[in-house]
């Protein structure tokens, strides 16, 4: 930074006509503060045409907003609620919602333009000064207060009589109790639930698309399966909540390539059946990579190696997937050979 | 009606006795009755000072108006039930899908009701806007120091406002149970199984029993309608009496002191300006709502927890605990038959930290500051570089998370490989801060250098000047005297000293720990290297007297 400073130099925009700084300041405190700076006063101020400007610009705003509303309530009337226009660039739209969202976004904010351009052109600029007071009371309320508080403690008696103060604080100590209790019958107690599924020996794998049973012939090299459990059925009440836990992805892997001795005794004929639900927070996983046998779970990203009992290679997931042991029965179609070994889905504090 | 009797009563012949006008008669009503004239005496004519950052709180307030009102009107057509149907409503690809009710209504909303969709697509883009503008507003209260004494409580209740507004919008976008929603549903419910000892049990009681149950449509409706939105009204009512109470605070200048207040009276000025913004606020989000859809619930479907589409992403409120989530390796612990979710729970507990940090600062820097004045002058950013850097360092950590919370989306777009992206969150959660810190506090103090600079030396005009002997210089035109004050007005703390351990005698003096960590914070903050000593009077009057720079 240059020190080359000229203060004398006459023609400097602070030196015209503003004889205020400079010199004067300098001879006491320059720093201090020289007060409210004079208020400059509008075009508006001073010239009436320029004031009907822009009374006739706010008017114009607020007729705007009318002829909006009116806009939308002849949308609102007119357009059927299932046409679809294309707008450039958006694309195709619903052209009701397009219609009303712009009517009554123009008819809010022309109004709030007047009002803000009222504000800031017509209305009075003038910068006025309020005073502040302390927040905290002065020391003669405080000791009012005070004592106001010793003679009302006193007159209750709360401290010359421990007996009813106790008795009040166990009263209202114990009384949330009735509260807490009525929460119990928020849900039933987990028990074993989280460690059973509805898969048990002999149930055949229903494929989750076609709805039919699946054979060993069915599942080729590469290609990943979702199943589930025979005999559950999307009518059925809780659906919802056995499909979280039964959920099952299939996939073929050649016996050779799988490294798991446990994984190639559970399999048949390189078929494995593993939960689709991730161990880390429950997201189904859906991602197969075909060359390295990996799943991945498209929410937090957990990576598993189908080829080596589904151990967790990358990601938040904190251990392997389970396995559901499979075979094929009399008629040639995939069985379960009985329900997961281990809880499927998120670890919890009973898992073990 | 009554005040006009008795004056007429009372008003002697030929007193042209004054019938008030109606509106007057109104007021009198209600002033017999409220006591408004009084409230009115201190309210009506109340200075606000006036910059554009104070309006983002009122983007906060407006979009809760407008979340309210939208919200009152999606009641009166979602049905909050998780009863499953099939849909035979007018969106053709979904005809024949069984779904829940609540998924069927929002379906209903979005494509039978007139202006449903944009209602529904006003509410949720207001609740976007509404988190935030309250965490632009909480930066900006931040990192002007507006928190400090008297407003500390204020503080907190902004905070509260904050954390409450993110879970009525999870609540809120969990409700029309699609495919996402429920996705971000489950991942609660995995995060909540991770609590040691009781979390099997608060997720049953929570959901009435195994994952999804059939009850959290209706459990979350009644805490993202009535619970959360009834407290946040409360405090939101709170918050702005405060603002009244403290009266607002204000950037230094010419005229403005740490005892006034210097602005433009509420009416008219501000009820058109407030009153206006309102509408300015409401018109762009309709506007917004008209041309961009928001969630649209019918692109992937109701939720089915075996079902999943990539690129599953919480609101952006939510991203930060989704980064920390997707960051975090996963830790299990199995001892005696039970299992520690470090992975998950880890987490968990960072979720709130996180928030914390920001919710007791003011309270750690007027510990460490000891500072017990009330403040009203608002500070430069710059003018407090530990402060300032302490804040940006607490946004590098929520940037980063919410990285990490993208990882799959930055590494789509930008082809990167997600395993790094989630390293380099992993490590930036570390060291992200630190480089933050002291970057931010370099910044400051050459600012402040800059400032030092201005003042002495005046504005650099850009008039390149030749002088008689032919040397090129540039001329520097001094500030008015008002830049002067306002460059020069905050207040530079000396740190806090322990003080002589040993007194005249010899004897030893006890220390506190307390104490000695506040003088070592103190030092941190105000110590060396964290502050240029602003130019006094009498270096000024030197420069500026001619000779004092050559």
């Amino acid at each position: 930074m240059s020190s080359q400073d000229i203060p004398e130099e006459k023609h400097l925009p602070s030196e015209q006509g503003d004889a205020h700084h400079g010199g004067v300041a300098v001879a006491d405190d320059p720093f201090a503060d020289p007060g409210l700076p004079v208020h400059k006063p509008r075009i508006q101020d001073i010239d009436e045409r320029a004031a009907k400007r822009s009374e006739r610009t706010v008017a114009m705003l607020f007729t705007l907003s009318m002829l909006a509303t009116i806009g939308f309530i002849v949308s609102y009337v007119t357009l059927p609620v299932d046409k679809i226009v294309f707008i450039f660039p958006i694309g195709k739209v619903s052209a009701l919602n397009f219609a009303l969202g712009l009517t009554l976004g123009t008819a809010l904010f022309c109004i709030g333009a007047g009002a803000v351009h009222w504000a800031r052109t017509l209305m009075s600029d003038v910068e006025v000064a309020d005073d502040r007071h302390e927040i905290a009371a002065p020391a003669e309320v405080k000791a009012k207060v005070l004592q106001d508080f010793a003679d009302g403690a006193n007159e209750s008696g709360i401290a010359r009589r421990p007996l009813i103060r106790n008795t009040l604080i166990g009263a209202m100590a114990m009384v949330p109790l009735a509260g807490v209790m009525l929460l119990r019958d928020l849900g039933p107690l987990p028990e074993v639930k989280l460690r059973k599924t509805v898969w048990a020996k002999g149930k055949l794998l229903i494929n989750d698309n076609t709805n039919e049973p699946l054979r060993p012939e069915d599942v080729l090299v590469g290609s990943l399966t979702f199943a589930r459990p025979e005999g559950l059925e999307e009518e059925q009440h809780d659906f919802q909540t056995q499909i979280a836990k039964a959920a099952l992805m299939i996939v073929r892997i050649k016996p050779e390539d799988i490294k798991d001795k446990q994984e190639l005794e559970w399999s048949h004929e390189g078929i494995v059946a593993y939960s689709k639900i991730c161990t880390h927070v429950g997201c189904p996983i859906s991602l197969y990579e075909q060359q390295t046998h990996h799943v991945l779970c498209p929410c937090h990203q957990s990576t598993f190696d189908l080829s080596d009992g589904a151990r967790v290679i990358f990601g938040p997931a904190g251990h392997a997937l389970p396995q559901l042991r499979i075979g094929v029965n009399d008629e040639g179609f995939l069985e379960a050979h009985g329900d997961f070994e281990e809880p499927v889905g998120p670890a919890f504090w009973e898992r073990g | 009606m009554s005040t006009a009797t008795n004056s007429s009563a009372a008003g002697a012949p030929g007193n042209t006795a004054r019938k008030a006008p109606a509106g007057e008669r109104v007021a009198d009503w209600a002033d017999g009755r409220l006591g408004i004239y009084s409230l009115a005496k201190s309210n009506m004519r109340k200075i606000f000072p006036d910059h554009w950052s104070f309006m983002l709180g009122e983007i906060c307030l407006y979009s809760f108006i407008i979340i309210i009102l939208t919200g009152v009107y999606l009641t009166l057509f979602f049905h909050p039930s998780m009863n499953e149907v099939v849909y035979h409503g007018s969106y053709v690809p979904m005809q024949g899908v069984q779904m829940s009710e609540a998924f069927a209504s929002t379906l209903d909303i979005s494509f039978d009701v007139r202006g449903g969709l944009l209602i529904r697509q006003i509410h949720h883009w207001a609740a976007l806007i509404f988190v935030a503008a309250m965490l632009v507003h909480m930066m900006r209260v931040f990192f002007t120091g507006a928190f400090r004494k008297p407003r500390e409580v204020n503080w907190v209740f902004g905070f509260l406002l904050l954390v409450l507004g993110m879970f009525t919008g999870f609540t809120g976008y969990s409700l029309p149970d699609d495919l996402l929603s429920g996705t971000g549903v489950r991942f609660m419910e995995g995060a909540i199984l991770s609590v040691p000892v009781v979390g099997t049990y608060l997720s049953f009681f929570l959901f009435g029993g195994e994952f999804p149950g059939g009850d959290f449509v209706a459990r979350f409706y009644s805490i993202h309608i009535l619970l959360l939105p009834g407290i946040m009204m409360g405090l939101l009512v709170a918050h702005l009496i405060l603002v009244f109470y403290h009266k607002h605070t204000q950037f230094a200048g010419p005229g403005k002191t740490n005892n006034n207040v210097v602005g433009m009276p509420l009416l008219p000025v501000y009820m058109a300006k407030a009153g206006g913004f309102f509408f300015l606020v409401f018109g762009v989000i309709a506007a917004i709502a008209a041309l961009a859809s928001i969630n649209p619930i019918w692109a992937l479907g109701p939720y089915r927890p075996d079902h999943v589409s990539t690129g599953a992403q919480p609101d952006w409120y939510m991203g930060f605990s989704e980064g920390l989530i997707r960051a975090m390796p996963g830790w299990e612990i199995n001892l005696w038959g039970h299992t520690l979710v470090l992975g998950v729970f880890i987490p968990l507990v960072i979720f709130p930290l996180v928030l914390a940090t920001i919710a007791v600062y003011p309270f750690i820097e007027a510990w460490v500051t000891k500072d017990n004045s009330e403040h009203h002058i608002l500070d430069r950013p710059r003018n407090v570089p530990t402060r300032t850097a302490f804040g940006v360092a607490w946004l590098t950590w929520y940037v980063i998370l919410l990285i990490a919370g993208g990882n799959d989306m930055f590494a789509q777009y930008f082809h990167l490989s997600i395993n790094s992206i989630t390293w380099f969150a992993r490590i930036g959660f570390f060291v992200g801060p630190v480089i933050a810190f002291v970057i931010t506090k370099r910044i400051c103090l050459g600012l402040q250098r800059r400032d030092h600079d201005k003042v002495l030396h005046g504005r650099e005009t850009g008039i390149i000047k030749r002088l008689p002997h032919g040397e090129f210089v540039e001329v520097h035109e001094p500030l008015p005297q008002g830049k002067l004050h306002t460059l020069t007005s905050h207040t530079q703390y000396a740190p806090i000293e322990v003080g002589p351990t040993v007194d005249e005698n010899g004897v030893e003096r006890k220390v506190k720990a307390g104490e000695k960590l506040r003088a070592k914070l103190s030092k941190g903050f105000y110590g060396e290297n964290t502050h240029i000593p602003k130019p006094t009077a009498e270096e000024y009057k030197e420069i500026q007297s001619g000779h004092g720079h050559h």
